[in-house]
């Protein structure tokens, strides 16, 4: 009805907005908030707070169970550990390209990831493949009892320094 | 009037198999509008969607039967797995039927886009129809990546996690992503519950809706059947 909408109208200026508009507005707002809210707590709710994985420093054993000039992989942990003359390192086995675990292979004197090809030196560098990166170096030290220490979340740079024991 | 179906005094049909064809025709009702038989022949479609379907009500059907046996816990999961070649009647029929079903529906999917691709079938006004498809094509493709991790065997483990790891190299969100799909750091039982509720719940839920989208607009756009389309007295 035309003349009623003038008359809900009048006495309005052109930008204010009438009742059902307002509750629209309103509304439309009220339902944006509530959807932000939902993916807020749904991103929260998804991402869990506590964690049953092991922990990232691990126990790598006795220096003396590793012969000189060895290359040790740990498959539970994802650890290499190597015994130069000069001493201990620890390195990531996980593969820079897209997380396997990858393996040393004595007879070619390589690290070799399974999944596409990629190998590595015995220190980390790249040799051949996909993998972008070379294996990360690892924070390495013994513990009071004498034990080799490695701390899987704390990579150093490359040859860094050798861990004596 | 012999034709007539016979009916009570109240009006309700007594005859079954006439009360059976009734409610048959109010089922058709769902889809407003009618869609020509040719369009839906071999002829245009080869049956690609149709036969893509089917391999979903297998999908559905043979994975609710190893759902009785299969548990999704790290000790658990391959033993069942086993159990299911080996031990259970049956039950090898059942997860190859499953596992060959899985990579048909995968290929007829790609066979359907193509063949919709190839007769244009994707232009106005049917370009809703061929968005949904993609979501569909989506949605199946992460069927098979949640099924894949399963079996919990070295195969799924590590395809797993090179999968994931594609997924974190999406710039910023990457990481965050991997750790809300893995519920963790690393492909562990977390990943598998969630594995297993997102290709047991979630995402044959959100196929099942696309697909009765794609069939609703498959009725109201029409199919495959590319003539020129009559748009706003042009022709494409």
């Amino acid at each position: 009805m035309p003349d009623e909408h003038n008359k809900e109208t009048m006495g309005r200026a052109p930008g204010d907005m009438d009742r059902r508009q307002f509750f629209i507005k309103l509304g439309a707002t009220s339902l944006a908030v509530a959807g932000v809210g939902a993916c807020v707590f749904g991103v929260q709710y998804l991402s869990p707070s506590v964690l049953y994985e092991p922990s990232p420093i691990v126990n790598a054993g006795m220096p003396e169970h590793y012969p000189i000039d060895s290359v040790t992989l740990d498959p539970r942990y994802g650890i290499f550990v190597v015994r130069l003359p000069e001493g201990f390192y620890a390195m990531s086995a996980i593969c820079t390209h897209l997380g396997c675990l990858s393996v040393w292979k004595p007879e070619a004197g390589v690290i070799a990831c399974p999944c596409h090809g990629s190998s590595f030196q015995r220190d980390g560098k790249v040799i051949a493949g996909p993998a972008p990166r070379p294996l990360p170096w690892l924070k390495m030290w013994t513990s009071d009892e004498g034990s080799l220490m490695v701390d899987r979340g704390s990579p150093v740079p490359s040859e860094s320094e050798y861990v004596r024991a | 009037m012999p034709n007539q179906p016979k009916t009570s005094a109240d009006g309700a049909i007594r005859n079954p198999l006439i009360a059976l064809a009734r409610w048959g025709e109010e089922f058709k009702e769902i889809f407003t509008a009618r869609v020509s038989e040719r369009q839906l022949g071999f002829r245009y479609t080869w049956y690609l969607g149709a036969l893509t379907l089917g391999t979903f009500t297998i999908q559905i059907s043979t994975g609710i039967l190893l759902m009785l046996y299969y548990h999704p816990s790290i000790p658990q999961a391959y033993a069942d797995m086993k159990d299911l070649h080996f031990a259970i009647s049956s039950g090898m029929f059942l997860r190859n039927l499953h596992r060959w079903s899985a990579h048909a529906m995968v290929l007829l999917v790609f066979l359907h886009m193509a063949k919709v691709f190839y007769r244009g079938a994707y232009r106005p006004p049917r370009e809703l129809n061929w968005i949904v498809g993609v979501f569909l094509l989506l949605m199946t493709l992460l069927l098979s990546y949640t099924g894949y991790l399963l079996p919990w065997d070295q195969l799924s483990y590590w395809g797993t996690t090179v999968g994931s790891n594609i997924m974190s190299s999406i710039p910023i969100i990457g990481n965050k992503l991997r750790f809300i799909l893995l519920g963790g750091n690393s492909v562990n039982a977390n990943a598998l519950i969630r594995f297993y509720v997102l290709h047991t719940v979630i995402l044959p839920l959100a196929v099942i809706l696309l697909v009765v989208i794609h069939l609703w607009r498959l009725h109201k756009d029409g199919g495959m059947h590319s003539e020129p389309v009559e748009k706003s007295g042009e022709k494409p």
